[in-house]
């Protein structure tokens, strides 16, 4: 009996947790219309902080884990390919690797623990502060209030960051070939020649996809924070962790669309 | 006038919270005009009661009615801008600094100019005392700074119902009585009508109307009344001794 009880509890908990985040995602849609049919009740300025807490941010931890992917991945790789005395390739590998997937998904990561838990973290100190019910109260949707301007602002660093994660990847690239005697015009030559147009928007529209998908996991997460002493902290790591899990599940399902459709 | 209107309702509603039920049965009407007290002991419902008037919580059985109109998805938005709420914690806006927090609601619910909003908010504050803090963020001042705060953005919008959530605690007997001074102006000028949850003894004496107590034990409404009543001809032991605070041979 006491099993029983202890599974109906664990899935009625489920349930309600998959019903509280469709929900969510409904307020979320409905904001966003609203959001497009009156732009001028936009919270810009909240959108630009959280921006600029993203961007800015997070510019430096992005250029650093990239720098450092790119100067392992060239020195792994160089190694093998040395044996045929291809390590030229290392490039090419860098190049579709960084620009295709790991760019993207790496700094989606990086998203998802700086500014995904940080967003759950300060909507769920206002919700433990009554301050979402202050809101509603007055009006005011939170979610079209503190939602949007959040999600909008991890969308747009999203790119920026991948960018920048991207090309000093391909620097740590260039340092280690460098080193291994392969002269850095030569390194270039394939990382152009190999990186398409098509792989270079394709990862930035990807990266834009993680950007709303961690900023909305991470808002959703704040949201639905409970008013216990853990609650804020129980947020922060679902929203951490959603974050990372819906960005893995939603890259996987582009790679099989990718080679269903032979991108 | 005959009958006075009533303007918030409640009839056998039943408080709480879904796996929770707090208090049952709770029936009385509040006039517009009215001071009206809500009282009780720490933990009795009183500010589950206030969230089920203020729309955030639904009851869980009977009927609630503010200015006729019941809480639904309907009536939500003109609801809303009839009331004006100043919760326990004050839940002002970290994010803002107090002057921000008074001229929110003004923002996005008036066409008033900047400038125009600026001098509302100004007003707003010294009324409430605060003139002083205008940029200071919440964390940079007191609690009972930041209940004031929220008091002046409940009033911002001049609504027709005013909900307060424990005004006067942690403020000093100077600044409590200059509040209740402004909450009989307030009153008097507009006509607004305030549900207070306090356990001043002095403030209520000074401006309540009416007052309802409730009981944790029993979970239900106690008794209603003009607190002079409730205080000198109440035969419930606990109505007595809440206006004797506890010392129950005066
Ligand atoms: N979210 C909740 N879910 C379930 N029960 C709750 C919840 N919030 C409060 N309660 C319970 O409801 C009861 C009434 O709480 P409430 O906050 O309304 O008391 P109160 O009369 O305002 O007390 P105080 O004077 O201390 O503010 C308490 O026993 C509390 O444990
Ligand atoms: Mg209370």
């Amino acid at each position: 009996m006491g099993f029983c009880s202890a599974i109906g509890k664990k899935a009625t908990k489920r349930a309600r947790a998959i019903g509280d985040a469709l929900a969510f995602t409904g307020e979320a849609t409905i904001a966003a219309f609203a959001t497009f049919l009156t732009p001028h009740k936009f919270r810009l300025k909240d959108c630009a902080l959280a921006f600029e807490r993203a961007a800015a941010g997070g510019l430096s931890i992005a250029i650093g884990i990239g720098f450092l992917l790119g100067l392992i991945l060239a020195f792994q790789s160089a190694a093998a390919l040395k044996m045929f005395g291809v390590e030229i390739y290392v490039a090419d590998l860098l190049a579709i690797g960084l620009f295709r997937e790991l760019g993207p998904i790496i700094t989606a990561i990086l998203l998802a623990g700086r500014s995904g838990g940080a967003f759950a973290a300060e909507i769920g100190t206002m919700k433990v502060d009554e301050e979402i019910d202050a809101l509603r109260t007055m009006g005011l949707d939170p979610v079209r209030f503190l939602v949007m301007p959040r999600v909008l602002a991890a969308i747009c660093a999203m790119p920026i960051l991948t960018i920048f994660c991207e090309l000093s990847g391909l620097l740590g690239g260039a340092l280690i070939l460098r080193i291994m005697g392969v002269p850095p015009a030569a390194y270039w030559e394939h990382v152009v020649s190999s990186s398409g147009m098509f792989a270079i928007v394709f990862g930035l529209a990807k990266s834009c996809l993680f950007g709303l998908l961690v900023g909305l996991v991470g808002c959703g997460a704040g949201m639905n924070t409970k008013s216990t002493a853990d609650g804020v902290g129980v947020a922060t790591t679902s929203a951490v962790v959603g974050g990372i899990i819906a960005v893995a599940i939603a890259d996987g399902l582009l790679a099989v669309f990718c080679y269903s459709w032979g991108l | 006038m005959g009958n006075p209107e009533a303007i918030i309702e409640l009839e056998n509603v039943t408080a709480g919270y879904p796996d929770a039920k707090i208090l049952e049965n709770v029936t009385f009407k509040i006039n517009r005009g009215e001071i009206f007290i809500l009282l009780g002991g720490s933990g009795c419902g009183k500010s589950t009661l206030m969230k089920h008037m203020i729309g955030l919580n639904p009851i869980l059985s009977g009927k609630l009615k503010i200015c006729s109109l019941e809480w639904n998805a309907k009536n939500r938005q003109r609801l809303c801008r009839k009331i004006g709420v100043m919760y326990q914690s004050g839940a002002l806006f970290g994010s803002m600094d107090c002057l921000g927090n008074v001229m929110l609601p003004l923002e996005e619910f008036t066409s008033l100019k900047k400038r125009e909003r600026v001098e509302k908010a100004m007003q707003l504050l010294g009324d409430v005392g605060l003139a002083d803090a205008a940029n200071k963020l919440p964390n940079e001042i007191s609690g009972g700074m930041k209940k004031r705060v929220a008091i002046a953005r409940a009033l911002a919008l001049e609504p027709e119902v005013i909900f307060l959530d424990e005004p006067s605690a942690g403020l000093d007997p100077i600044t409590a009585n200059a509040l209740d001074d402004l909450i009989l102006r307030l009153r008097k000028e507009r006509g607004t009508t305030f549900v207070v949850v306090t356990h001043e003894l002095e403030s209520i004496k000074k401006i309540a109307d009416r007052a309802a107590m409730f009981d944790k034990s029993r979970r239900a409404m106690i008794a209603l009344g003009q607190p002079k009543e409730l205080a000198e001809s109440s035969k419930d032991p606990f109505v007595k001794s809440f206006f004797t605070r506890g010392q129950t041979n005066v």
